[in-house]
């Protein structure tokens, strides 16, 4: 379970250098510390304030060496090795030395060891046991800190000041690991200490991220968990079921149950670091709202009733027939989900086209990332992010748009931080002043704070700067790209209505950042673009994807280490999802269904014969479900009722249809309407993989059998079974080698393989059998890159006298979307209900003060929410999120969608605010409904 | 679906296709009709066209025809 801690981090050099430690030849990259040389030999050296995850310090005074041929006895944390150095770890010098040195240490640290919570994890007590520590000869009643006040108001873990050894790996972690520096060591000699900002930790700028609590050597930093249970027995290597950076994570386990996650230092993605939410937010999965039993009940109003797994399925079967038989093969479908794993949307895409007999299947990712889909295969030739997370190192300029990192993809963020605080230039395309805007050693170069539904228009004016300022990377267009598309678009793109001097009316932002902008981004070396649903969620959605790959192709950005289009994917697995055949119109590995050879492989593999039309899309079902045609539903992990747009137009689908059948964790807002509820496992009960947003194939295995009693995967095997069309699998290791047998981009993808690698990133082809990192290096995909013409348009969603101000939404760090999950842990001490951001001026014209009850009104419907005066907001611009259910922020939302894909413009919402003291109409009735629709039988 | 809700999702794939030449644009719309909309959109717009096409803009009306 222990990891190796070499000390300090690796070397990238080239050069080796060879040198001998306790008389042994060893030979390392140029610039590793003698003491890592010596790791990397077998040879342990003490350490107190050295770990590999932060450069080395050299004030524990422990890792103490001697080198022939100099004098003293200088740390080999801080020490480099160079050829022929001839170095002694263990000499009675350096015994005395270090014995001295933990005498010191001991003498002001309570001597608790067999009641501590790191009692076995500590390397206090390791390094006393190493040196030979017997005795302190100073004794303990000399002056010390163990009377130091604890710091308990983090609900996650402990600051215990009295057990500091005041090595700063904290500090250090939380400025090098997570980039926020809300640690300090306030003071001088005797009376430094660990300050979150001379404040509790609570109420300081922490977020939470625990890089403090690993890096932590004591028990001076501790998990809450670890001092209630004690410390783990055994670890899962697992994957994070939380955002699309897709951590690898220790499950550190008591028999079945966790004892704490801790991020695991060889995953590819996160490289040993984690958010407040992989970290700590796994709460929910015993919560006491967790639902374990199956259930069915005739009508939404009846009480729900406990049943069997055999009743609840057979029940579940005999109404999506019967409704089959009475309204037709197509009135039924399902919708897949992007917190599940690959092998279970897999499944659930399977049983739909082959035992319901239809495409009727959708995902989550149409209301987040199909645009993504639909603008890099037209112009790429595939639907996928181009870089791995890790290129990003070597970026020079990094074009942020539409995104907001820190937030919703935070390990990433701190990855990305470090690259700017190293020199990396920085770009901000966002109507708010997100975090990274400006944040502690960054700054932006600009911040085009744009006006919601305008993305197009910028983009536009960077290619037109580009373009006319004789910027293109022409060599690389006339080597890679389709000429007559280029020459097409570069006409298109030169037209004055194009330039900067012309978009500054309609986007906002002046023509001179934008005109500085492209320059830097075309001229300052290796240039990034990462984007989030500020891009996609817009009637011009898929348009913008284009937009932005145009921007890479026109200056070459593409193809190689530090550049390329990059999806910051919202959910866990909104790239396996879509990989994974959910969408209606195609199969695993984005091929269509009208495609006879692909469609004939599928139907020989599963053998039924398959539809060649592309079926319905979520709001497809749903509109035909008002009209009547559509009446039974299988929704496995999404909650519709919540997070799709239009909540009104939503429920009333729902309630027009007879059979909706739920498959969750919780008895979510969708199972509300739901007529069959069939409990979930969550990610630590089940084995499977999910796909990051780098495209990274991550295990999830099993650390504890399924609460519930099945996994998901079994669970939909049962259904489709009782449909009479039965998938006999025995593990899912079986689902993913029939995807690896369908699906060209998986080829050889297997469990053995996985665990042999730790990860793969598609495509795994015969020429890349272990993945790709980085796409279109030679060629796209599609062969050359096509230019497309990204005219702007404005959106039809208007402000007007009555609704004057924009509303986007958007998530925040410590809730994860619906926040089924978040919601039911400590993280509500963080965010315990959506507010309304408004700038000062918007709230003072309508005599708003921070933190008064405000109506929000949009011509779909109305909530009441508090209001939080703010100036990341822009004059005419709010902002709210739809992490609790009752607030109802998708009550708001309209109907507009993306052009191509039906993606919801949920960032462009006219709106108005106004004071008000009471609860909206939709509120009140929906906590009267709400009581009613979730009553369960015996309540 | 709505009526006015079709006939806007269409005039807004036609508008996207609108900077490419006419042939194009209409071979770019019906393309994007028979991949992403289900056979019941695509019914539903060829009868909306047969009754006369109210609200279709002109290219989403040439493109509708080739449905047909």
């Amino acid at each position: 379970m222990i990891e190796m801690d070499l000390g300090t981090p690796p070397s990238v050099s080239s050069v080796l250098v060879t040198l001998e430690i306790d008389g042994r030849p060893v030979t390392v990259p140029a610039g590793t510390s003698v003491l890592r040389a010596a790791a990397e030999l077998g040879v342990q050296i003490p350490k107190l304030c050295a770990t590999d995850s932060l450069q080395a310090f050299g004030s524990c005074r422990l890792c103490l060496v001697e080198i022939a041929g100099r004098r003293g006895t200088p740390a080999s944390c801080t020490t480099p090795v160079e050829p022929g150095m001839k170095v002694a770890t263990q000499t009675a010098r350096l015994a005395k030395l270090r014995r001295g040195t933990m005498e010191l240490y001991i003498s002001d640290h309570p001597l608790d060891c067999l009641t501590c919570a790191a009692n076995g994890d500590c390397e206090l007590q390791d390094m006393a046991g190493a040196v030979g520590l017997r005795e302190v000869r100073y004794g303990y009643a000399g002056e010390n800190h163990l009377v130091a006040t604890k710091d308990e108001s983090n609900p996650y873990f402990t600051f215990d000041p009295a057990k500091c050894i005041v090595c700063s790996r904290c500090v250090r972690a939380c400025e090098e690991t997570q980039g926020t520096f809300a640690l300090t060591i306030l003071g001088r000699g005797f009376d430094s200490k660990v300050s979150a900002g001379n404040m509790d930790f609570l109420d300081s700028e922490c977020v939470s991220c625990g890089a403090c609590v690993q890096a932590c050597p004591t028990a001076t930093l501790i998990e809450k968990s670890v001092i209630e249970q004690g410390q783990p027995e055994h670890a899962v290597i697992t994957t994070c079921a939380y955002c699309g950076v897709g951590c690898t994570f220790k499950a550190e386990m008591r028999g079945n149950d966790v004892v704490r996650m801790v991020p695991f230092k060889d995953g590819k993605a996160n490289h040993g670091h984690s958010c407040v939410k992989g970290r700590f937010a796994w709460g929910y999965t015993t919560h006491k709202e967790r639902m374990l039993k199956p259930m069915v009940r005739a009508k939404i109003t009846d009480a729900w009733r406990e049943v069997s797994w055999e009743e609840a399925i057979g029940h579940a079967a005999s109404e999506l027939r019967r409704i089959q038989a009475q309204y037709g093969r197509d009135a039924i479908g399902g919708i897949t989900s992007s917190r599940c794993t690959n092998e279970e949307t897999f499944l659930v895409q399977k049983m739909i086209r082959a035992a319901f007999g239809n495409n009727n299947v959708d995902t989550c990712a149409r209301v987040c990332h199909s645009p993504t889909g639909y603008g890099l295969k037209t112009t790429f030739g595939t639907s996928a992010g181009t870089q791995d997370f890790d290129s990003v190192d070597e970026a020079d300029v990094i074009l942020v748009i539409g995104a907001n990192p820190t937030d919703a993809h935070p390990v990433f963020a701190s990855r990305m931080k470090r690259r700017l605080r190293s020199g990396a230039r920085l770009i901000v395309l966002d109507p708010r002043k997100i975090d990274l805007v400006e944040t502690p050693h960054v700054r932006a170069d600009y911040h085009l704070a744009l006006r919601p539904g305008t993305n197009v228009a910028v983009v536009n004016a960077l290619a037109h700067v580009i373009v006319t300022e004789g910027l293109a990377n022409h060599a690389f267009i006339a080597e890679r790209c389709e000429a007559a598309d280029f020459a097409r678009w570069r006409e298109f793109i030169s037209q004055p209505q194009n330039s900067p001097e012309a978009t500054e009316a309609i986007s906002g932002v002046p023509a001179a950042d934008v005109r500085g902008a492209a320059r830097l981004y075309s001229t300052g070396g290796n240039a990034a673009i990462y984007y989030g649903l500020g891009v996609t969620e817009h009637s011009q959605g898929s348009t913008m994807v284009m937009g932005m790959a145009n921007l890479s192709m026109v200056t070459g950005n593409i193809g190689r280490r530090g550049v390329g289009v990059n999806p910051l994917r919202g959910q866990n697995n909104v790239q396996g999802a879509c990989d994974m055949g959910s969408f209606p119109h195609e199969f695993s590995g984005y091929r269509h269904v009208s495609d006879d050879a692909t469609r004939h492989l599928f139907e020989a593999a599963w053998g039924v014969p398959l539809e060649g039309e592309p079926g319905l899309r979520i709001p497809n079902m749903l509109d035909a479900a008002v009209e009547g045609s559509f009446r039974g539903i299988y929704v496995q992990g999404e909650d519709i009722a919540q997070s799709d747009p239009n909540t009104h137009h939503v429920t009333a689908a729902l309630r027009n249809m007879e059979c909706v059948i739920v498959q969750d964790l919780f008895l979510n807002e969708t199972a509300s309407f739901a007529h069959v509820f069939l409990p979930g496992s969550s990610f630590l009960e089940k084995d499977g993989t999910f796909t990051n947003a780098e495209r990274r194939i991550g295990r999830v295995r099993k650390a504890l059998p399924p609460r519930n009693g099945k996994a998901d995967w079994e669970v939909t095997c049962a259904l489709s079974e009782a449909l009479g069309y039965p998938m006999p699998y025995t593990h899912p290791s079986e689902i993913m080698d029939e995807i690896a047998r369908l699906t060209p981009t998986f080829s050889g993808v297997s469990y053995a393989k996985l665990d042999e690698l730790g990860s793969l990133q598609w495509p795994c082809t015969e020429n890349a059998p272990e993945g790709t990192p980085i796409m279109h290096t030679g060629g796209f995909v599609r062969g050359k890159g096509r230019f497309m013409i990204t005219a702007f348009v404005p959106t039809d969603e208007r402000t007007t006298a009555r609704f004057p101000l924009i509303l986007t939404t958007g998530r925040i760090l410590s809730q994860y979307n619906v926040g089924a999950q978040t919601r039911r842990t400590s993280n509500v001490v963080w965010h315990d209900e959506d507010v309304l951001e408004i700038h000062p001026s918007d709230a003072e014209n309508r005599g708003i003060l921070d933190g008064d009850l405000v109506a929000l009104k949009s011509r779909a419907g109305e909530i009441s929410l508090r209001a939080r005066v703010s100036e990341r907001m822009q004059p005419g611009v709010v902002y709210t999120t739809f992490h609790h259910p009752a607030t109802g922020a998708n009550v708001v939302t309209t109907e507009f969608s993306d052009w191509a894909t039906s993606c919801p413009e949920y960032k462009v919402t006219a709106v108005e605010v106004r004071r008000t003291v009471t609860p909206s109409e939709w509120q009140t009735h929906y906590h009267e409904e709400r009581e009613i629709t979730t009553r369960r039988a015996g309540d | 679906m709505d009526t006015a809700d079709m006939v806007h999702q269409a005039n807004q794939i036609a508008q996207f296709f609108s900077s490419y030449s006419e042939a194009e644009a209409v071979a770019g719309i019906e393309d994007h009709l028979r991949k992403f909309w289900p056979p019941r959109m695509r019914t539903q717009l060829v009868a909306h066209l047969e009754r006369g096409g109210e609200g279709l803009s002109s290219l989403a009306l040439k493109a509708s025809s080739q449905l047909r």
